[in-house]
Formats: C-alpha cells, sequence, structure tokens
C-alpha cells in the first residue's frame, strides 16, 4: 500500500485476530450465575463504586442465550449442578467461565455430600477466583486476565475459542 | 408445664412419661399411638405454635428414631418438648392436621433421617431430590457422601475428607458412633 497523505491517521493495519479478539474483551456479556454470598460481590462489582462497565461487561444478562461469560458465583449444589451445566450449554460460542470463591472453584468449606468440589467438574474454567468471598477487585482482575487471555487467543475466524 | 392437660381420658395420662425437667426445659415422651391424640390436647391447652420438628438417630438402639416436637404457648409463655420413639421402618403419625406449619418439617425429616410419616399429605423429600436413594442425616450415613448417579436430573460423588482442612477429630466417647471421617467403603447400604 503506497503512502497517502490523505489516509494517514484513519487506517490502523493489524491482524484478524487481534482485531475480533480486541472486540470480543471490550464487550463480554456476563451470565450471573449467583448461587450464594458470591453474588453479593459480585453485584457489588457491578454497581457505582467499582463499575464493571469500565471494561465493557457491565450487560449483566439472565438469558444464556445472551451471554458469552458465566461467573458461577457461589455454592454449586448437586441439586443445581445438572442446572448450571445446562445453562452453560445453552450459551453460544465462543464462551469462558469464571470461577468465582472458594466453593465454585474446590467446593471450599463445604466437604460434603451436597456440594459438587468445583464447577470444573462439569464446565471448563478459565479463570478461578481465590476468597471466601472475593472482593470486588478481585473479580475485576480475574475479568482483565481473562481479557488478556481472549486478546492473545488465535483462530478467532474459525469460530473456535482456542488456548494463547 | 407438669400439670397434665385439663380433660384427656385417664389412658391419655398414662401414656404420658414425665421426662426429668432440664434447666427449666420440661419434656414429655409418649408412645407414638398416642401422639396425636396428645398433641390435639395439648393444642386444645393453649400450645398453640408448634416451633419446630426434627428427629435424633440413636444408631445402634432401637427404636432407633426419636421424633422431637417444640411446643410454644405464646400468650402463657410456656415451653413443652414432646419426644416420641420410632423403629426403623414404623413411621410416625403425622400432626400436620393440627398444625399446618408440621408439613414441612416432617417432609424434612423424612429427607434427611428416614423417618416415615404416615397420614401426611404430601410426603416428598424437601432439599435432595426425588430418587436420591439415601438419607444423608443418618449416623451410618458417611460424611463424604455416597455416589449416586441420576441421569438428566442430579448426581453426586464423594468428598474425600481424609487428611481435609475441616476434618477434627473426634472426642475419645464419641468415635464409635459420630461419623466423622470414616470413609465410604466400610458402610454397605
Amino acid at each position: 500500500m503506497g503512502y497517502n497523505s490523505k489516509v494517514e491517521g484513519n487506517i490502523v493495519l493489524t491482524t484478524l485476530d487481534a482485531a475480533v479478539g480486541w472486540m470480543r474483551k471490550n464487550s463480554l456479556w456476563p451470565m450471573p450465575m449467583g448461587l450464594a454470598c458470591c453474588a453479593i460481590e459480585l453485584m457489588a462489582s457491578a454497581s457505582a463504586r467499582f463499575d464493571i462497565a469500565r471494561f465493557g461487561a457491565e450487560v449483566m444478562r439472565f438469558s444464556p442465550r445472551q451471554s458469552d461469560l458465566m461467573i458461577v458465583a457461589g455454592t454449586v449444589t448437586y441439586k443445581m449442578a445438572l442446572a448450571t451445566k445446562r445453562i452453560w450449554d445453552q450459551m453460544a460460542e465462543p464462551k469462558w467461565c469464571i470461577a468465582m470463591g472458594a466453593c465454585a472453584s474446590t467446593g471450599g468449606m463445604y466437604r460434603s455430600y451436597a456440594v459438587l468440589q468445583g464447577i470444573d467438574h462439569l464446565v471448563p474454567v478459565d479463570v478461578y477466583v481465590s476468597g471466601c468471598p472475593p472482593r470486588p477487585e478481585a473479580v475485576l482482575e480475574a475479568l482483565m486476565k481473562l481479557q488478556d487471555k481472549i486478546a492473545k487467543s488465535r483462530g478467532v475466524v474459525l469460530g473456535q475459542k482456542q488456548a494463547a | 408445664m407438669n400439670e397434665v392437660a385439663a380433660d384427656p381420658s385417664a389412658d391419655l395420662v398414662s401414656a404420658v412419661k414425665i421426662l426429668p425437667e432440664f434447666r427449666g426445659e420440661s419434656s414429655w415422651e409418649v408412645p407414638k399411638e398416642k401422639l396425636v391424640e396428645l398433641m390435639r390436647a395439648l393444642k386444645k391447652e393453649g400450645m398453640t405454635y408448634l416451633v419446630d420438628i426434627t428427629a435424633v438417630d440413636n444408631h445402634g438402639e432401637d427404636p432407633r428414631f426419636e421424633m422431637v416436637y417444640e411446643l410454644c404457648d405464646l400468650a402463657a409463655r410456656r415451653h413443652l418438648r414432646v419426644k416420641t420413639r420410632v423403629s426403623e421402618g414404623d413411621a410416625v403419625p403425622s400432626v400436620s392436621s393440627i398444625w399446618k406449619g408440621a408439613d414441612w418439617h416432617e417432609r424434612e425429616a423424612w429427607d434427611m433421617v428416614g423417618v416415615k410419616i404416615s397420614g401426611h399429605p404430601d410426603l416428598r423429600r424437601i432439599l435432595m431430590w426425588d430418587g436420591y436413594p439415601h438419607h444423608p442425616l443418618r449416623k451410618d450415613f458417611p460424611l463424604e457422601g455416597l455416589p449416586t448417579e441420576m441421569p438428566d436430573i442430579a448426581f453426586t460423588a464423594k468428598a474425600p475428607l481424609e487428611g481435609g482442612p475441616f476434618v477434627t477429630s473426634p472426642a475419645p466417647f464419641s468415635h464409635e458412633r459420630e461419623p466423622r471421617a470414616r470413609p465410604a467403603e466400610e458402610k454397605s447400604l
């Protein structure tokens, strides 16, 4: 492409992967899978003081068909486990998952007959957040880590999520 | 509260066993055949509020289970505990015809401990799902759970406790009865 002073500053050259990744990472629509007290902190991270909108993820959708990020916030009991899986299955690709807090990551303090020992037994998790419950800053950091991962992912033209 | 209701039959009065009073709390024990009759008389006597129903598993004894009914007389500020014992496989009569609130308490006793309730209007599990095969608060149910599978409805798996951060060492006198970290293999259901 020859130099043309008329379009200087109006053209950015990039790869399709990078462009699509940039668009995706800045408009994640979370599915707030609020199952316990972590959901309260998730609500706090969405409201004015912490403002998850700064990262483009403020559009909480309670319909899995409109979401591309499931935030599992709370204790996953066996009674709820397959319902959570069903919601995950209804989300369109590409999709990501954050396991928020000790319970969603490992079962937490509920080492018992009633609680699934980590949502990663059913759903592939991208980012785990420690804490019981984690503070909103931790949720935002998890979101930023996920954004980095999405920005680095390759092969987006095939519509497939791939590890960076 | 150790005076008996005003107009019950002598038959009922003789069936009630008054347990030793403990820290100002009165407890009565009654055979399960007389339970509904006694409860009806007590409600007429002013015990209008059924606070709670719980079930106790005295594993290794017969009768194995004990149902505990907490009653309260709000006007006179009296409290009474009524207990009745029931063997495994036997059913205890429902009191949900006397207090509507007994409905869910009895469902919980059935779900968690497995005490059968006869004459209950809607005896389904209340916390675990229909088809779950165990009663998890029984003393012989391992804390770590047992694997179950109901395709498309629910499943459970074992959550190993051994060496986990939340295992406490049992008191010397309770290690026989309390399940603690007893592995599931020891238990045959």
